[in-house]
This record gives structure tokens, C-alpha cells and sequence, in this order.
């Protein structure tokens, strides 16, 4: 048998392509045009994950109006908190449960099957949670701005901090979201397994209620988790040095949250590596 | 024959205390169409699996273009085509799309244009994959699964749950594929399918093979005994014999010419097949 991918039979076919295998970096950008294509075009995924934190943000910012400590109004502490949660709907929740059902519908199967590098499918997954996610924040920042005054910070120092605390933040919450993939026996309960956990996370990440509002105990677990320093770092960023003394810690602990969230991008990588399945269950 | 494709050697695979697959040997010639044939349970598709690296095995001995699959590179990938059971992915793309999409993933592919209008697609090759009925659905697995332009192709029970006619029509690309030189490895349950696209079978019973050769010759089916029925005193008379064209003599010196009704029937296919799985060894120690 020939090792040379030019075959020795005479075909009477017209072939395309260089004739040698595509990189990743070209698989990895097929895969993430075709992810966000399909993304955009299933109604019901958009709606779920665009519209929960918007939907939110306006709810809250329309009943809880007025001002705390230091002039930080209550709407720009949601803007902060939805942008964090924001974040992990479209990289957590949406890969958690894209990837159990592409599992159950024969994706991952016919992409094994095919020469393509395993790493394009990661590739392509996260490029297009990265497009979903500036897609989420912008239209946050803009219904915060438009509906509830926020101020965006003008300083260049600010929206560094935003650059690595979205970076982190997002990498970390899809390596959990691929991790946490695994969990859900079939692509039906795939909704309800994914999002239980990230709905308790938001309540007790200092989403929709103060962080400072909890029992000692539900701080604790919170403070396990990568969600509450997200929002931590974004509240960083949107209510600037005077919200600092609204933090348990009377400090946004910037140094902490980039420590929390490298761990837990390291932890998700290593659970993906480890737990990862190609196979649906009712495949052996 | 020129070259071997698919060679397997005492291929062993066990469930728990259930030997799915136990102790299977096969060949198959570059270039031919094969056909394994069994029914439910029987190790068909864990075989074919292993076949395509999917799945590992316990014990044995398998080379897929001189590759063994527990290896699979991406190298070899390219050169293997695989036809899934079933599949609903890429739903929301159209099957142009997904055809193109996938012939991006291979060092050099077929034309997508040209394969989807090959599959008989063409007039729906802006419809989105959601919108395609079952037997279209088939039809673009059976696209991706060339799109490559494969020297072997595996499909899984490839025409579950079609009409006659579709069957029909995806017979004929079956024989077209075959044409343009493709070994094909085919699993099916349907014996009719069997005999029109395979050149040799394999009926494979609890994990073993029980018989293996052409469809025409396949357990002793030539040379089986014929069925001589006619319609004698109001009745239906039937003998089985080895000798009919000697009966058929008989009975036309005996009616003085015309026999009524006279029937000649040799065992069909299915009747070789049911024999053999019905007959295959050791059926009651086994667990089930």
C-alpha cells in the first residue's frame, strides 16, 4: 500500500485541493465559520443565550434604580454583574450544552471519522464563543449606557484590566463548559444538567444580589468559583475606585481574581484532557 | 483481485462476559464490493467498527490499507470514507454547506458540485439539512462519506428506512462508486440489497461467520435441492429433490404435456440466511 495521499488508481474524477493535509489553524477557522453559522441560524440557541442576561439587565436596572455608597448607581453594579454572567452564557452554558448535543446528534462521530485534527473542533468552538462573547458584552455596555447611564471608564488602564479579566474569563468558563460537556446523558437533558449550576452561580456570585447580602456560608462556595470573580473584575472596571468600599474585601483583590481564574483555566484543561468523551453513550 | 484492502485475523472483542466479536478472520480485495451480513446483535457493526477505528479490539490481527486502525493518522482518515448509521448534524446548514465543509478537511477532495449532484441532490442543494426527508438525509452521509475520494468506503446499514424506489436509486450509486474503482464494506440487513450489490458475502452469527462466498453460491445454495411443486386432483404437490429437470420430465410424460401450475424453486437467499444464523454453534451457552 502507498503511503503518498496520490492514489495509484487512474480516477476519472476532478479533485480540488493542495494535496496535502490542511493545518490546524485552517481546520480551526472552517470549523469556527460553520459554528457560528449554524449558531446564528438556530433561533432558539440565540434566544437563549443572547436574551437571558439582556432581558435581566433591563428588568433589574428598571426596579432597582437610585444610588449606593459613593455615588455608584445600582444600575451600572447589574451592567458589571450581567457582563460576568454574560460571559459564561456564551462560553459555560453554551458550549456545556452544544457539545452534549453534538455529541448525541453524530457531530463529533463524523468529525473523528474524518482526517481533520481533533484540536480544529476545540479551535473552532472557542473562536466562535470568543465572537458570541464581544457580541454579548457590547450589546450589555450598550443597553447600560443608553437605558441607565452608565459611564464608560475613559482610562486606558480600565479597559486593560477588562481585556484580561474577559480573556481569563471567558477561556476559563469554555474549558469548563467542555468539561462539563460530559456530564449529560443525552443532548434532552443536556438544558436542564448545564444550566442549573450556572443559574445557583449567578445568585450567588453577586449577579443579582450584592455579594455582601450573603450568609457566610454561600460566600465561601461562591468564592470556589470562577463567576464571582469575573463580575469582581468587571465591577472593577464599571464602578471604578468608588465601589471599591461596596467589596467585602473593601478591594476589587484584582491580584486574587487573576490567580482564581488562571487556576480554573488550568483545572478545566486538565478535566478536559482527562474526561473528554468522542463517543455518545449509547456508542459503547 | 489486485491487492488486499481489508485483512482480518482471529478479530476478538468482549462486552463484559459477552464476546461480541470472537474470533473473526476476513479478506477483501481492493476494488470489491463487500457485503456483512447478520442480524441485530449479531457483531456486524462492532466489527466494522474496529475496522474503522473506532473501537478497540481484545485480540486479533486487522490491517485497513495496510494501516492498523488502533492507529488511525489523519493520513489514513483520508483515504477511508465513512457512511455513519445515523446522523443529524449540520441540521441548520444546507447540504452545499456541508459538503463543501467537509471537503475542506481532506488533502484533496472530489468536487462538491459534482458529488452532490452524483447523490441527486442537486435541486436541493440549498436546503437546509433540517428540511431534507430521511432517504435525502442518507443521501448527503453518503456525499461526505465520498467527498474524499475515499479507496474505501464503509456503510453502515446505508438504506434503513427507505422507500423501494430510493433504495433503488442509491443502488445505483453504490454501482457507480464501485465503478469509479472504491472498495466498498457494506453492512445491511437486507439480503435482497446484499445480492444486488455485493460480489461476495459474509454472514456473520453470534460474533463467528458462519459462511462467507458469493451471493449465488452462498451455502450450498446452487447446489441445494430444488422445490418441484404443481397442482395435481385439486391439490398443491410438492417434492424437493436434486434432480428437477429429471421430476419436470416425469411430470410432463405423466400430464401428457402441459404440468398445471408447475412451479421450480431454488432456496433464495433469505433461506440460506435463515438457515445459517438459525444453525450457528454453541447458541445456548451463551450468555444473552
Amino acid at each position: 500500500m502507498s503511503d503518498t495521499v496520490a492514489s495509484t488508481r487512474a480516477r476519472a474524477v476532478d479533485r480540488e485541493g493542495s494535496g496535502r493535509l490542511p493545518s490546524i489553524a485552517a481546520s480551526g477557522w472552517g470549523r469556527a465559520a460553520v459554528e457560528t453559522k449554524m449558531f446564528f441560524r438556530e433561533k432558539d440557541a440565540v434566544i437563549f443565550t443572547f436574551s437571558f442576561p439582556i432581558i435581566l439587565l433591563v428588568i433589574f436596572g428598571s426596579i432597582f434604580q437610585g444610588e449606593l455608597e459613593g455615588h455608584v448607581t445600582v444600575s451600572q453594579l447589574y451592567t458589571a454583574g450581567l457582563i460576568g454572567a454574560g460571559v459564561m452564557s456564551a462560553s459555560f452554558q453554551n458550549l456545556g450544552v452544544g457539545i452534549a448535543v453534538d455529541r448525541d446528534d453524530g457531530t463529533l462521530k463524523r468529525l473523528a471519522g474524518t482526517p481533520m485534527p481533533r484540536s480544529a473542533y476545540f479551535v473552532g468552538k472557542i473562536l466562535s464563543v470568543l465572537i458570541l462573547s464581544v457580541l454579548e458584552v457590547a450589546i450589555l455596555l450598550a443597553v447600560g449606557v443608553v437605558m441607565y447611564d452608565l459611564n464608560l471608564p475613559t482610562a486606558p488602564g480600565s479597559w486593560l484590566t477588562f481585556a484580561w479579566v474577559f480573556v481569563l474569563g471567558v477561556t476559563a468558563s469554555s474549558l469548563l463548559g467542555i468539561a462539563v460537556s460530559s456530564l449529560p446523558r443525552s443532548a434532552k437533558s443536556a438544558t436542564a444538567v448545564i444550566s442549573m449550576p450556572f443559574v445557583v452561580l449567578q445568585f450567588i456570585s453577586g449577579v443579582f444580589i450584592p455579594f455582601t447580602a450573603l450568609p457566610e456560608w454561600l460566600m465561601r462556595i461562591a468564592s470556589f468559583f470562577p463567576l464571582k470573580w469575573m463580575c469582581q473584575g468587571f465591577r472593577s472596571v464599571f464602578l471604578g475606585e468608588a465601589g471599591a468600599s461596596l467589596e467585602l474585601a473593601k478591594s476589587y483583590e484584582l491580584g486574587r481574581v487573576a490567580l482564581v481564574l488562571s487556576a480554573w483555566m488550568v483545572g478545566g484543561l486538565v478535566l478536559c484532557l482527562t474526561t473528554f468523551r468522542w463517543k455518545g453513550r449509547r456508542d459503547g | 483481485m489486485n491487492g488486499t484492502a481489508v485483512s482480518v485475523r482471529g478479530l476478538t472483542k468482549r462486552y463484559g462476559d459477552v464476546r461480541a466479536v470472537d474470533g473473526i478472520d476476513l479478506e477483501i480485495g481492493t476494488g470489491e464490493v463487500f457485503a456483512i451480513l447478520g442480524p441485530n446483535g449479531a457483531g456486524k457493526s462492532t466489527t466494522v467498527e474496529i475496522l474503522e477505528g473506532y473501537r478497540e479490539r481484545d485480540a486479533g490481527e486487522v490491517s485497513v490499507l495496510g494501516t492498523d486502525p488502533r492507529h488511525p493518522t489523519r493520513l489514513w482518515r483520508s483515504r477511508v470514507g465513512i457512511v455513519l448509521q445515523t446522523a443529524n448534524d449540520t441540521a441548520e446548514l444546507t447540504v452545499r454547506e456541508t459538503v463543501r465543509h467537509f471537503a475542506a478537511m481532506y488533502p484533496s477532495s472530489r468536487d462538491p458540485d459534482e458529488v452532490i449532484a452524483k447523490v441527486g441532490l442537486t435541486e436541493k442543494a440549498r436546503t437546509r439539512l433540517r428540511q431534507l426527508s430521511g432517504g435525502q438525509r442518507r443521501r448527503v452521509d453518503v456525499a461526505l462519506g465520498v467527498i474524499g475520494d475515499p479507496e474505501l468506503l464503509f456503510l453502515d446499514e446505508p438504506t434503513t428506512g427507505f422507500d423501494p424506489e430510493a433504495r433503488r436509486r442509491f443502488w445505483e450509486l453504490i454501482r457507480g462508486l464501485s465503478d469509479d474503482g472504491t472498495t466498498i464494506v457494506l453492512t445491511t440487513h437486507y439480503l435482497d440489497e446484499a445480492e444486488a450489490l455485493a460480489d461476495r458475502v459474509a454472514v456473520i452469527a453470534k460474533g463467528r461467520i458462519v459462511a462467507e462466498g458469493e451471493p449465488a453460491t452462498l451455502g450450498g445454495r446452487a447446489s441445494a435441492k430444488a422445490a418441484v411443486s404443481w397442482l395435481e386432483d385439486g391439490g398443491r404437490r410438492r417434492i424437493e429433490t436434486r434432480t428437477p429437470t429429471a421430476t419436470v420430465l416425469e411430470l410432463t410424460a405423466r400430464f401428457d404435456g402441459e404440468v398445471p401450475e408447475l412451479t421450480v424453486t431454488r432456496p433464495s437467499l433469505e433461506d440460506v440466511y435463515l438457515d445459517l444464523i438459525n444453525a450457528s454453534p454453541d447458541s445456548e451457552q451463551r450468555p444473552s
